[in-house]
């Protein structure tokens, strides 16, 4: 015969103070664990929505990233005129120079200075990444000193709203738009005509990168292919802009995730004990009840298992409570730099179906954990010597 | 004494419990303290930083390169003692995990302006100057890869493209002098430029930045200014700051991180308190009858506090001991680790005593609720109390 339920919630209930106690500590270990999850999560979403499967990026072998990068206009014009890449309305390949940079700016928040990512683009850019919109403003003109602005940079930013100007390449740019890209990280970049960049740059022939689109999307080792087996390309390499940008978050999001687990883990122990001076304490304080329990025909493993639910059911309820203030992490974003592209950037908190679960099982090891060897010790008291204890 | 007596007898009641609290305890000091001592670490560069050095970079980005002819220019300032010039090299040695700072020097200069970094001018140096290729490398970095003089160093350039070799002429080290990062590898500035301006001719003839000793640090506002002005007309504008503030900036890029992992380490704080404040309640709750004995007997509102505040602080501080010893071994084991990413990791003064000071008040927090509980109780109902 099981022991009711109800005995296990009144039992807490007596001792509410204690129980809120360990629960809080519970809620609070699960809730750095779900925000730490939810962050490399936030930061990989954000990095990984960035690029688009179907598009390609070409940049200099070892270069680790566009900022190093290098590619010569004579490699660039020769690779756009491989068949695979699809071509756009007006019957030229889509198909984007680009040149990458990163310039200085102070941070509202903290009055630092950010490196912000400026980026030439051509105009097929915005048809290579349609997540690109500009809500406010124009588009910049071609061949003149016009910017247009990520979200991100215009709130995080001093300076940074249309009509304004900035200063870099020893010219001055007047911010005509502000766009947004789905929360990824483009809206944490300035983006603006490219040949104009190139001369302000004083870049002559050499574009950070090249980025097309393909059309269809198993063309890539094929693409790949003939640009491994020309010699001429020799220093340059293919990779899909989606694993490229996935690259370049991983520093980030492994470096989170890995202080994230081992500070999740090192304080899971801390809750751990609580649950188990608890768990123990709730054991000495109630002999006398399991002896009652015991001589009114209750099983051993009856009482182990009602001592288990009952840590348990402290385990589960911080878990909620853990999440449930996560949740609100939503609301906030940061913003950091991303080691890989070496400019600030963007990212919330995210939350998935998966850290929730991952939560759970976290916090249910933690119930059984502390609950276990009390319920142990609860569960192999002699019934007499129970019954005898004061 | 004899409430001290009590406190000592009331520990020998559940061993178990008082044990699984200080091990608690300890864990969320020692917790406490790595996290506190991985911030110290991410901070080293401003505290390591000369307090008469000064960096002049690109005002748009410190990765826009300035001609240099700056230099001469620079140094005929006032007030400037001595100046040298330095690129970031940086470039992939092995594999890309590899990281540790690879730059471009002037071997004239250098060690002239970074005094603190001890290197063996007669023999080192002097080998640096003859030879094109040949580099000094941090003694970290010499233990560490095992590297010799004469060995090659072979990097895949990134910034600057190609098959770079190098030899190693030398080593430098800080005599001791924790504040220097044992850990760079330093070439000559002119086989940089001369291979450039061989395969792109338009990178020639650019430094990274300029760093200079002051001779008197009150005047570093007034030359900077100096600096500055000089070159707001040029193509190229200048941004000058002490070698504290540049590194800062480097330091604040990850400032949201820093600030998470802060957080974080005041929430393992209210673990500890969690831990310690359920232990003062329940053995507070079941001790509630002696407490009405020992009213009855005489015991005053302040013998009660002793009684419970001060067992409270003793577990904490027994605890936090715990803690704030294993906190070293395992700082050593972890700076063996992470010497490439943090040169510094070392306990600060200041972690052990923001630990302890935390571990004292947490003490007295915890015992608030059940010290509260004993003296509003009156003597017939702590008599009468059944658990």
């Amino acid at each position: 015969m099981k022991i009711p339920f109800s005995y296990t919630f009144r039992s807490l209930w007596t001792r509410r103070l204690t129980t809120i106690m360990t629960i809080a500590g519970v809620a609070l270990v699960v809730f750095v664990f779900a925000a730490v999850l939810m962050l490399a999560y936030g930061v990989e979403k954000t990095m990984v929505d960035t690029g688009s499967e179907n598009n390609v990026i070409c940049l200099r072998k070892a270069s680790q990233g566009e900022l190093a990068s290098q590619v010569d206009r004579d490699a660039i014009n020769n690779i756009k005129t491989y068949p695979e890449i699809k071509l756009s309305n007006d019957g030229k390949p889509l198909a984007s120079n680009e040149l990458y940079t990163i310039i200085n700016l102070t941070k509202i928040e903290t009055n630092d200075m950010g490196n912000v990512a400026i980026r030439g683009v051509e105009p097929a850019a915005f048809e290579l990444r349609s997540h690109v919109n500009i809500i406010d403003g124009k588009m910049f003109g071609l061949g003149i000193n016009e910017i247009i602005i990520g979200a991100n940079i215009h709130k995080r930013f001093y300076g940074c709203n249309i009509g304004n100007e900035l200063a870099f390449g020893g010219e001055q740019w007047k911010i005509v738009g502000i766009f947004e890209a789905n929360g990824t990280g483009f809206e944490s970049e300035v983006w603006g005509d490219v040949n104009r960049f190139m001369t302000a740059f004083d870049r002559a022939n050499v574009f950070s990168a090249l980025t097309f689109a393909l059309n269809n999307i198993d063309d890539f080792s094929t693409v790949q292919k003939r640009v491994e087996e020309d010699p001429r390309f020799n220093y340059v390499e293919l990779k899909r802009e989606k694993v490229y940008y996935r690259e370049q978050s991983e520093i980030m999001a492994g470096f989170i995730r890995i202080l994230g687990t081992t500070i999740t883990i090192i304080f899971s122990f801390g809750a751990m004990i609580g649950a188990m001076i608890t768990m123990y304490s709730a054991v000495a304080n109630r002999t006398i009840e399991v002896g009652t329990l015991r001589a009114l025909g209750f099983r051993r493993k009856n009482i182990l298992s009602a001592f288990l639910f009952e840590s348990l059911t402290i385990a589960l309820l911080g878990a909620g409570i853990g999440i449930a203030l996560a949740s609100f992490l939503q609301f906030f974003s940061l913003s950091t730099i991303n080691w890989g592209t070496f400019s600030e950037f963007a990212f919330g908190f995210e939350l998935s179906s998966d850290i929730i679960i991952y939560s759970f099982i976290f916090s249910i090891v933690m119930g059984i954990v502390g609950g276990f060897f009390p319920a142990v010790r609860a569960a192999r008291l002699n019934i007499v010597n129970a019954l005898r204890a004061s | 004494m004899k409430i001290f007596k009590l406190i000592l007898k009331n520990f020998k009641r559940h061993k178990l419990r008082l044990s699984l609290t200080i091990v608690g305890i300890a864990i969320a000091v020692m917790a406490f303290s790595l996290l506190r001592t991985v911030i110290t670490a991410w901070n080293a560069g401003v505290d390591i930083a000369a307090p008469n050095r000064v960096v002049t970079s690109h005002a748009v980005s410190f990765i826009m390169p300035l001609p240099i002819s700056y230099r001469d220019k620079i140094a005929k300032i006032p007030g400037i003692e001595s100046i040298t010039y330095a690129n970031w090299f940086q470039g992939i040695y092995k594999d890309k995990n590899q990281f540790f700072p690879r730059m471009a020097i002037d071997a004239e200069t250098f060690f002239d302006v970074y005094y603190e970094y001890k290197v063996d001018t007669s023999i080192y140096l002097d080998a640096m100057k003859k030879q094109r290729n040949g580099c000094i490398i941090g003694k970290k970095i010499a233990k560490e890869y095992n590297l010799t003089i004469g060995d090659k160093m072979i990097v895949d350039g990134d910034i600057y493209p190609g098959r770079w070799e190098f030899e190693v002429v030398g080593y430098y080290s800080g005599k001791g002098n924790p504040k220097v990062d044992e850990t760079w590898m330093v070439f000559n500035w002119s086989y940089l430029d001369e291979q450039l301006r061989q395969s792109q001719s338009g990178r020639g003839g650019f430094v990274g930045w300029y760093v200079f000793k002051v001779k008197d640090p009150n005047k570093i506002a007034e030359i900077s200014d100096a600096i500055d002005k000089e070159f707001f007309n040029s193509y190229a504008k200048t941004k000058t700051q002490t070698e504290q503030a540049f590194n800062q900036s480097f330091v604040s890029m990850s400032g949201a991180i820093l600030s998470a992992i802060e957080f974080v380490s005041f929430v393992i704080i209210g673990i500890l308190f969690l831990v310690l404040a359920n232990t003062m309640i329940m053995s507070a709750r079941e001790r509630i009858r002696e407490y009405a004995v020992l009213k009855t007997l005489g015991f005053t509102t302040s013998h009660l506090v002793l009684l419970i505040t001060g067992e409270a602080i003793i577990i904490s501080l027994v605890g936090g001991s715990v803690g704030i010893a294993v906190t070293f071994p395992i700082v050593d084991v972890l700076a063996e680790a992470f010497a490439r990413i943090f040169p510094i990791f070392i306990v600060a003064n200041s972690t052990l005593v923001i630990a302890v000071s935390f571990i004292i008040v947490a003490g007295i927090i915890s015992s608030l609720v059940p010290l509260y509980r004993s003296i509003k109780m009156s003597i017939v109902d702590g008599l009468r109390f059944i658990g």
